[in-house]
């Protein structure tokens, strides 16, 4: 098993779905580095590692570096057959206190597939607002109050940021399709240098909602735009998930806890207009609507 | 071969006669010209099985390493000051996971004020990291201690610091007998560590420890850099038989009065004691901490004289704290005498000029800042 004996995950966490799904899909061939975050706390305890894969920990904003390290180990010590290097990093690792790392290494172009399990915030320290929390969040550093009504400020694009480094392979992908995932790791791995796979990962323990209902926000996050599913391949857009019928956002803001207030609070309106010009955009930009 | 070199190609030489695998660094003064020399080696194909990388910080510089050297790669970073402490966070890392990187320091002053000239402020602010640090007195002793560290970072698994003074040394040009490629295969056998990454020995590295068995990781690294002393002084006695004696952790003459040092320092304490009858000892190794050969060396002496260039602020200097710590409970009184901050030169006049307080008893044991200016001199 490449991952998965005796993890201490949360119920209905995405995360280990996303991490076996990628492994496997690589056939177990992997270096993955995970940096500090949900994911390791509940996978590498001393003694009870749930990885069947060489793993290393380091800190919270040096895996993309550390990665680095691997890979060109590997070439000058003649072992680059031995498999892919592969980060599973949270948004936090990646949008935002290592996001400097995540740069050189993607401006170095090392041969990275690097991961992004976007829980939209500091889950595991007790959900903090991060750089891709979606805005109108209760966190509990953006705690919804009289005044403010959670989180303000947009979710910072990291496709955007990807693409704008001129790497080959840039993509999102979501826990609810596990197949596309499973193909977009495997084409990701034909392309020589830094490849970004963003994969949207809904929390039930920081997002408020029933654990057997991961999937089910997954999908919505889909079928509103908020959440575009997308691939690029040398700077080209070159498939998007068309959604059939799109749903308005309120769908998906009201099965979660974190955004119950926006329906009371006298901005609430006003951020939801928000987001679904978001969603708007998102359609028009990718062409989603079918 | 006798060569007039610069500090950075006497160390940038050795480093390629080590054959790492992995060099990264990010550039900064006096460090930068070392990894230049790298660098201007590795474009002209001269460093085989070898990677130069760049890296956005010295952050990234000591992180890409970490992955590197649990790999099983031999690598290689320098750095200064600012760039040592932004490093700080991943070398404290390091050393829990026991990776061998080698690393020199350029030694220069921390900000604020900002200031690009030497002090030993940066390294020993990292004294309780867990990584091996040696203090070298002269270029050749730079040179020579390169294959050494990597000899002792791989042999007890532990990064190993090299610290040379900045500009005292880094910049300054001193004939260099240099090694031989030969000389040094001998002497250093090729890095194949058995515990490493590889998919055939899936092994997790960097665990978080829960209360139950941190306590153990700690006392056991701290009980193996103790240990590592033993490792350290065998290394050195290889080196002497085969090219020639440096001293071991510490290098010692006696007297009644004894000046102590570190780093480049050490030839003017040197001078000053041959020319007045006086002992010296030079710190070789700081970390692991030579107590016993301090205590011993130091135990019958009537006054030791530190003369530190690092302070602890708020309350003394650095090398005096553990220099006094390793006396304690022994008669000699020790004088401290904190010199030489941020480039400010410390002649021989002023060593002199602290001893004869000293040796007159114009002053009682304790420690005070010398050569200082008046605040008027300093505005204008």
């Amino acid at each position: 098993m490449y991952f998965g004996k005796g993890h201490s995950g949360c119920y209905g966490c995405p995360l280990p779905i996303v991490v076996r799904n990628v492994l496997e899909a690589l056939e177990g061939r992997c270096f993955v580095v995970n940096p500090t975050g949900c994911l390791e706390i509940i996978s590498s305890q001393y003694g009870r590692s749930a990885w069947g894969v060489p793993y290393i920990h380091s800190l919270f904003e040096n895996a993309p570096s550390v990665a680095t390290g691997i890979v060109n180990a590997l070439e000058v010590l003649g072992r680059e057959d031995e498999g892919h290097v592969v980060v599973f990093a949270g948004d936090g690792a990646t949008a935002d206190i290592g996001i400097g790392n995540l740069s050189a290494m993607l401006h170095r172009n090392d041969n990275v597939l690097y991961i992004c399990l976007d829980n939209e915030a500091y889950q595991n320290t007790g959900t903090q607002q991060s750089s891709t929390t979606t805005p109108g969040a209760n966190t509990t550093t953006t705690p919804a109050g009289k005044v403010l009504p959670g989180k303000v400020s947009r979710r910072k694009d990291m496709i955007a940021f990807a693409l704008a480094h001129k790497i080959p392979y840039v993509a999102t992908a979501s826990v609810a399709f596990p197949r596309d995932l499973r193909r977009k790791a495997k084409r990701a791995v034909e392309f020589r240098g830094a490849k970004y796979i963003h994969v949207h990962c809904p929390c039930p323990t920081g997002w408020h909602f029933d654990p057997s209902k991961t999937i089910y926000v997954a999908k919505l996050a889909y079928e509103t735009a908020l959440f575009p599913i997308v691939e690029f391949e040398l700077g080209n857009l070159v498939r998007v998930r068309k959604i059939k019928k799109r749903k308005p956002v309120e769908e998906y803001l009201k099965v979660q806890g974190r955004f119950k207030h926006l329906f009371k609070h006298p901005e609430g309106k006003k951020i939801v207009e928000m987001l679904q010009q978001i969603a708007d955009e998102n359609a028009k930009m990718f062409g989603l609507d079918v | 071969m006798r060569k007039v070199v610069r500090g950075f190609y006497a160390v940038a030489h050795a480093v390629k006669l080590c054959r790492p695998n992995i060099i990264c660094a990010y550039p900064i003064t006096p460090q930068t010209e070392i990894v230049e020399n790298l660098a201007e080696m590795y474009a002209n194909g001269e460093l085989e099985n070898c990677k130069y990388i760049t890296a956005e910080s010295e952050f990234d510089a000591a992180s890409i390493l970490v992955g590197a050297s649990a790999t099983g790669a031999r690598t290689f970073t320098a750095t200064s000051s600012q760039g040592l402490i932004l490093m700080s966070e991943v070398l404290f890392n390091a050393a829990g996971m026991r990776l061998p990187i080698v690393i020199v320091c350029a030694n220069r002053a921390l900000s604020a004020p900002l200031s690009i000239w030497n002090d030993l402020q940066d390294s020993m602010a990292l004294r309780d990291a867990g990584i091996i640090q040696i203090y070298v007195e002269d270029n050749q002793e730079a040179h020579e201690m390169i294959p050494q560290a990597y000899k002792i970072a791989e042999s007890v698994m532990f990064p190993t610091m090299v610290c040379i003074d900045g500009f005292k040394l880094t910049h300054a040009y001193e004939p260099v007998d240099l090694l031989d490629q030969e000389f040094v295969d001998n002497f250093l056998p090729p890095y194949n560590p058995p515990i490493k990454l590889s998919i055939d020995n899936p092994l997790t590295f960097g665990s978080y420890a829960p209360p139950h068995c941190y306590m153990e990781f700690r006392y056991r690294m701290h009980k193996d850099l103790v240990k590592a002393k033993e490792t350290i002084e065998k290394v050195f006695k290889e080196w002497a038989e085969i090219r020639r004696d440096w001293g071991g952790l510490i290098e010692y003459k006696e007297g009644k009065t004894v000046l102590v040092a570190m780093g480049s320092l050490v030839g003017t304490i040197k001078e000053v004691a041959e020319e007045n009858g006086l002992g010296y000892l030079k710190i070789r190794t700081y970390r692991p901490f030579p107590a016993e050969e301090v205590r011993e060396a130091l135990k019958d002496c009537e006054n030791v004289i530190v003369f530190d260039r690092a302070v602890s602020f708020g309350y003394e200097g650095i090398l005096t704290i553990d220099i006094r710590n390793a006396l304690y409970g022994e008669a000699p009184d020790v004088y401290s005498f904190i010199v030489g901050l941020g480039g400010r030169d410390v002649p021989k006049s002023l060593i002199e000029k602290c001893v004869s307080k000293v040796i007159n008893k114009e002053i009682k044991p304790g420690y005070s800042f010398e050569g200082l200016k008046e605040f008027e001199e300093v505005l204008y």
